[in-house]
């Protein structure tokens, strides 16, 4: 009953926050362009928008592509005239939508922070939580009878709404300025300023990851393992991921996230970020260094003694979202040989990627050249890998996915990070997953619930230790295991089994 | 080319097939009636649940089969000729049509009988009627997952441990669950009492209404021949619309059984034993080998009883792994290496609701002669360890342990067998138990709680000597 009643004001909560994206009118003021554009574009911009100028817009949507039409018409002449410098991106019309919204959501926008947001967020719980009531043991009746996590309608909506978050995020941010407007009253109490999109995206990860993350906890909770594995989870993402960067940028520093790391944070050669780093005096050095370390040193170190597992079901940002609001479609994962194929083909493809582009960009910040080898051009390396990896490959497909291809679509197939450390998890390791003896009895509930598409019976029945490059150690096949054969452990990078016994355990008829 | 045909895809049969084919190039025929692919049976009471789908529980992709040149036919074998070496796919006398459709005939070199075995009934009056079924089988599934709109309560009759699925899956459907038990206590006739009292206790923790001491004496169905309620025998009536019989499994050899008359135009003699001569008692007879009477005729699995069984085996010894090591054995045989089913310490698992259980060795319900025991109980209630050993009076090997039951405590298998074959003491054992723990990291540690009881009743003052698992090697 009470479950029922959360379920309905998180699904209130959730339309209205939806319907926040028709709300307001829009104005928009000479003062408003003067305000953002270069003086040199201004009156451009002042010609080609003064049949919007002083009108009233009841509809955000019309406001919205209306001005976009128009920038963008502004931008082809520009291209046409190559006056790089005078285009005009995403955030500057972002914020132009912003300034020229009047209307009650721009004056009540703690009430209606708390409408959306925090009524999610009370009813979520409030169907969450009364699930411990129940005895604490693994209780995923149903999974496949509920339209959301079997690519039914639900998911495919899930999905759906997912994927044009993300675009919209990424490409068209304008269209969601409103949910810009939703957070300003955190941004204001964390930062001083208004929410840029990212703050918004970062809110709304950060929301996602903690109260998904307490469903996880409550769901595992039979299983220590797991709860300190999504504890650790949920503080990376709150701590060092959300606030950390905030409070640096508060302190004018160079705000970083200090747990992403190459080639993850593709950027992080990047000349802009490279020379704000140089720029920022000792904090700004260690910044450079400890990206640099962590990827050199800890990387390998940390693999060799734990595994992946500390990383990606440990600390990563993408991992988190993964294991906590990602969980319901973990069985969605593709358990063929096939899918495994394409698996690796991609993901090591990705890190080629990754590393050639990163060459480049490394090659063209100290030789000025914008062409390695003569003949490859780094700029645009640099742009693709930004738009198909960084932008389509993590975050629309990453994500968008979940409900269709399972919660690790990212980090199994695209993640070049996941692909470095997998391959020192494969081959330098302490860490294996051990089977049991003779207990397997083949059931498959592991492969089942193995996110990353890992065939774990196909070790488990014949007595191999599963030792993988893709394995994230989320730890879910031992929690699912009726019989208690499977085990994540470390030690000696010897005695890890990687040839099936010829007699399983239990049989005494000769080797 | 040599052609080996196997009837059965469970594991047994499944697991002949692949060491046939890892060892040998000969003809693989299997054929099952039950499904097109080998699937895991444990796991359909996880499909019933909603974990996972049937597609889940094929332990093999379906081009695996082609690729190793498995041939899988999908058939009901009705008449084996064990004389001219062929199966039929019908009744010898049978003239219907739809039959017929069916029929023709494989001819085999080797035959591996692997036919499983098949729920009990014991000639309750109404075990018949619609709503009364067992679990074993895909097609059980199937017709529990037809009915289970319908039914609202259900009774579940004898106490084991796929009575306990059963309680287990109709309870995730919110059915209300009656579980008729003969004995006074939960599966005593195998567990020792306390462990019978603790599983009782969790069964009931789970809103399963557990009755002891009733035995079922009829099924009552309504106007359609669907059950509408049960007597028991104390003369109470409790009203169900679905009952499942779970009261132990048989061999599965209804089908060489069929009297045999005028066998596609020949006459064959009325075997007492069986259809053409295969020696039948409550099971398959075979010997160490897994050879039945019959020359180049193997049945493996639970079909199977053992004429000769090893000392701590019984003749009939339904279980997962001891399918599938007969499935290894008997490949070797046929593939000219002759190998006697020899499985090694005894051991077993299953999982009551929300406990796993693990059993290595032996531990039977009522303690034998010059054995000692050692029960651990946690105060929740919910976790408890009993190890059995030898008295310091025993002949041979004094107080080496003979067996364990675990509750609650992943324990490692590879450490119990070689402690109990071994033989070593109940003390070297405590003083080491973090060694066998198989629990995930960071989870509670119970040993230094056991130690301490054992201490406590005997006045020793044994230390631990050991850290958990693998883990404690690398620091």
């Amino acid at each position: 009953m009470l479950q029922k009643l959360g379920l309905f004001i998180f699904l209130a909560a959730f339309m209205l926050f939806v319907g926040t994206l028709g709300m307001n009118n829009y104005t928009l003021t000479n003062e408003i362009l003067e305000k953002n554009f270069k003086e040199d574009a201004l009156l451009d911009a002042k010609i080609e928008l003064a049949s919007m100028v002083d009108q009233n817009y009841s509809n955000s949507y019309t406001f919205t592509a209306e001005l976009s039409e128009g920038i963008n018409q502004l931008n082809k002449v520009y291209n046409a005239q190559q006056a790089w410098d005078k285009k005009i991106y995403e955030d500057t019309i972002l914020t132009i939508v912003k300034s020229s919204a009047n209307g009650y959501l721009v004056d009540n926008k703690g009430i209606m922070f708390l409408l959306t947001f925090g009524l999610a967020i009370f009813g979520a719980l409030l169907f969450i939580i009364p699930e411990a009531q129940k005895p604490a043991g693994i209780k995923n009746n149903g999974i496949y009878f509920n339209p959301a996590m079997t690519r039914k309608w639900l998911g495919i909506g899930i999905g759906t709404f997912l994927i044009l978050f993300y675009i919209a995020l990424y490409f068209k941010p304008q269209y969601i300025a409103n949910w810009t407007m939703l957070v300003d009253p955190v941004s204001k109490l964390i930062n001083g300023g208004e929410a840029s999109r990212w703050f918004m995206y970062g809110f709304l990860y950060t929301i996602s990851v903690l109260v998904m993350g307490i469903r996880y906890i409550i769901k595992y909770r039979h299983s220590k393992y797991q709860i300190f594995r999504t504890l650790s989870i949920m503080f990376f993402q709150t701590c060092i991921a959300f606030i950390l960067p905030e409070i640096m940028s508060n302190l004018n520093l160079p705000s970083a996230d200090l747990k992403n790391m190459w080639p993850l944070d593709y950027s992080f050669f990047f000349n802009y970020r490279i020379d704000k780093l140089l720029a920022s005096g000792a904090f700004g050095i260690f910044l450079l260094v400890w990206g640099i370390v962590l990827f050199v040193v800890g990387v390998p170190v940390m693999v060799y003694f734990f595994g992946k597992r500390w990383y990606c079901s440990w600390v990563c940002g993408c991992g988190g979202l993964a294991e906590t609001l990602g969980d319901p479609f973990r069985q969605l994962s593709n358990k063929s040989l096939k899918a495994w194929k394409i698996e690796r083909y991609l993901i090591y493809g990705v890190l080629a990627f990754a590393i050639i582009m990163t060459i480049g960009v490394l090659y063209t910040y100290f030789t000025g050249s914008y062409n390695l080898l003569g003949f490859i051009p780094t700029e645009s390396l640099k742009s693709s890998y930004g738009f198909l990896i960084g932008s389509i490959f993590s975050g629309v497909v990453g994500t968008g996915f979940y409900p269709l291809m399972g919660n690790r679509v990212w980090c199994r197939f695209g993640c070049p990070l996941a692909a470095y450390l997998g391959i020192i998890q494969r081959f330098k390791s302490k860490f294996r997953i051990t089977t049991n003896g003779g207990q397997c009895i083949s059931c498959g509930n592991c492969s089942t619930h193995c996110e990353m598409g890992i065939d774990v019976r196909a070790y488990a029945q014949k007595g191999q230790d599963i030792v993988r490059s893709s394995c994230v150690g989320c730890g879910v096949c031992s929690a699912v295991c009726p019989r208690g054969v499977l085990n994540l452990e470390n030690a000696e990078t010897g005695t890890r089994v990687m040839i099936a016994p010829d007699v399983l355990l239990g049989n005494l008829m000769e080797k | 080319m040599e052609h080996v045909v196997i009837i059965g895809n469970g594991i047994s049969g499944i697991t002949a097939a692949r060491h046939i084919r890892k060892q040998s190039d000969c003809k693989i025929t299997v054929i099952s009636g039950e499904t097109d692919h080998f699937f895991s049976r444990t796991a359909l009471m996880y499909v019933y649940m909603g974990h996972m789908k049937f597609e889940h529980t094929k332990p093999y992709e379906d081009w695996f089969w082609e690729k190793n040149r498995i041939e899988l036919k999908r058939a009901w074998v009705k008449t084996v000729d064990f004389e001219e070496k062929k199966l039929y796919f019908r009744l010898p006398n049978d003239t219907d049509d739809k039959e017929a459709k069916v029929g023709g005939s494989i001819s085999y070199d080797k035959l591996i009988l692997a036919l499983g075995s098949t729920p009990n009934k014991f000639g309750w009056k109404g075990q018949n009627l619609k709503g009364v079924q067992g679990l074993y089988s895909y097609q059980d599934l199937e017709s529990l997952e037809e009915i289970t709109p319908q039914i609202k309560k259900a009774v579940i009759v004898g106490g084991g441990l796929i009575g306990v699925e059963l309680a287990e899956m109709l309870h995730s459907k919110e059915i209300d669950v009656t579980f008729l038990v003969r004995e006074s206590s939960f599966w005593n006739a195998v567990m020792p009492p306390e462990e019978s009292v603790f599983i009782s206790r969790h069964i009931k923790e789970n809103h399963i209404n557990l009755k002891f001491s009733s035995e079922l004496d009829e099924i009552i169905g309504d106007e359609n021949g669907q059950v509408k309620a049960i007597r028991t025998k104390s003369g109470e009536e409790i009203e169900c619309q679905f009952v499942g019989l779970t009261v132990g499994v048989s061999p599965n050899i209804g089908l060489l059984k069929v009297p045999q008359g005028n066998m596609i135009g020949r006459e064959k003699p009325a075997f007492v034993l069986g259809v053409g001569g295969i020696k039948l008692n409550r099971g398959i007879l075979v010997n160490e080998y897994l050879e039945t009477n019959i020359p180049d005729v193997y049945a493996v699995g639970d079909c199977v009883e053992h004429e000769n069984p090893q000392v701590g085996r019984k003749n009939i010894e339904q279980i997962w792994y001891t399918g599938r090591i007969m499935g290894e054995t008997v490949a070797r045989t046929i593939c000219g290496k002759p190998t006697k089913y020899q499985p090694g310490i005894f051991f077993n698992s299953a999982k009551f609701f929300d406990i796993e259980y693990q059993t290595y060795g032996q531990v039977p319900a009522e303690l034998p002669v010059d054995t000692k025991t050692f029960y651990w109980e946690h105060s929740s209630g919910r976790i408890c360890v009993r190890i059995n050993y030898q008295a310091d009076s025993a002949e041979r090997r004094p107080k080496a342990v003979t067996g364990v039951n675990t509750f609650g405590i992943r324990m490692r298998h590879e450490v119990w067998d070689e402690w109990i074959s071994s033989g070593k003491s109940i003390e070297y054992v405590l003083e080491n138990l973090p060694k066998a723990n198989f629990d995930p990291e960071f989870f509670k540690q119970y040993e230094k709680e056991i130690l301490e009881k054992y201490n406590a009743e005997t006045g020793s003052s044994l230390t631990l000597k050991s850290k958990k698992g693998l883990f404690s090697k690398i620091f």
